[in-house]
């Protein structure tokens, strides 16, 4: 039974860790207070950068009870408000594919040294982090469980393929070794329904466990509460239990 | 980045932001996610300091087809700002080249 007057807490704040090529990132870090052992989430932000939103979630992922990073995959890129970062990301062609692995990996590693860690780890992302989620745990290997939500680009052709992102995420889908959960709204344009469709199928072909949900009148983003004409409130309320459910089964 | 429209260019102009006045050096014009405009993708031109970091930026978010009035009007003015420029370089050699008058 849950008890009212039981104490708790939360620490939030900003750290360092070691990402590509023994660079310093900083990263945004929120844990429940006390010894654990928790498990932990690693948080890819999304296009439009690592803004407040992705801070609001690191720190539910927190009150759910565990240790969540979310590192800022654009720090190399100069400071200033998120939007305006992200804009000379997008325009110099996003972020390359080996850097963020290489970073993920770092996020992971730190997360796991923690004497606060149980070593249950789960990656989640949303737009372009969806993407990179998928991409890391395929990437990475030893990772409990990863969420995509609408990540666009996993379903690339070869003439879209670019120096940054040589490899459709697609590709890696034989190496998953982590059971995944895939959020999409029906009305997206990235990823589209048929995007949707091929990755599945790459899935059922690979023998992966998966679980994907589709939500009819939402496009992307529909967590965004932030953002009026994305949010979609029943659909954002189901796909949280989801999340919630996937990462109680998987991470504890 | 869930397309890959994307355009990074050199660009010589001045901009004002919410410090005020700045020299740009370039121009980023993509198709994607936008921040602001209230749909799933726009277009969106950037004028920026690079010298500066991103703090100086003018930003602009908008539909396809306001994008092609934009491009429509901006081209129109440069065409008459040419046609301006030649007209006004014919009346100053005119009056003064004796030759000519």
């Amino acid at each position: 039974m849950t008890r009212t007057d039981a104490y708790e807490g939360l620490l939030a704040e900003t750290v360092t860790v070691v990402g590509d090529g023994g660079d310093e990132i900083h990263a945004y870090f929120a844990r429940p207070l006390g010894r654990g052992p928790f498990g932990a989430v690693v948080l890819f932000h999304h296009l439009p950068g690592w803004d407040a939103w992705y801070r609001a979630t690191t720190r539910r992922f927190a009150e759910y009870g565990y240790l969540a990073l979310s590192p800022d995959l654009y720090c190399r890129d100069g400071h200033g408000e998120p939007d305006d970062v992200a804009a000379r990301v997008r325009a110099e062609g996003g972020v390359p594919d080996d850097r963020v692995v290489a970073d993920a990996r770092g996020c992971v590693d730190w997360l796991r040294s923690l004497p606060q860690a149980s070593g249950r780890l789960a990656l989640f992302g949303t737009c372009s982090g969806g993407r990179h989620a998928f991409l890391c745990a395929c990437r990475i290997g030893d990772i409990d469980a990863v969420v995509d939500c609408w990540g666009g680009r996993i379903v690339v052709g070869d003439d879209d393929l670019t120096a940054k992102q040589p490899v459709a995420p697609i590709d890696y889908t034989a190496d998953l070794d982590a059971p995944l959960l895939g959020l999409f709204g029906n009305d997206d344009k990235s990823p589209a329904p048929a995007d949707v469709d091929t990755l599945e199928a790459a899935l059922k072909q690979h023998g992966k466990d998966y679980a994907f949900h589709r939500y009819d009148g939402a496009g992307h983003g529909f967590f965004y509460d932030d953002r009026p004409a994305a949010y979609r409130a029943e659909a954002a309320v189901d796909g949280w239990r989801k999340v919630r459910a996937f990462l109680t089964e998987n991470i504890g | 980045m869930c397309t890959t429209i994307a355009d990074r260019h050199e660009f010589q102009g001045s901009a004002k932001g919410p410090d005020g006045w700045f020299t740009a050096d370039h121009l980023y014009v993509g198709y994607d996610h936008p921040v602001h405009f209230d749909a799933e993708h726009a277009v969106s031109f950037d004028i920026v300091a690079e010298a500066d970091g991103t703090a100086h930026r003018v930003a602009v978010e908008l539909d396809p087809e306001a994008a092609r009035t934009l491009g429509e009007r901006l081209l129109a003015i440069a065409d008459a700002a040419d046609d301006y420029e030649r007209t006004t370089s014919l009346h100053a050699s005119a009056s003064t080249n004796p030759a000519a008058r």
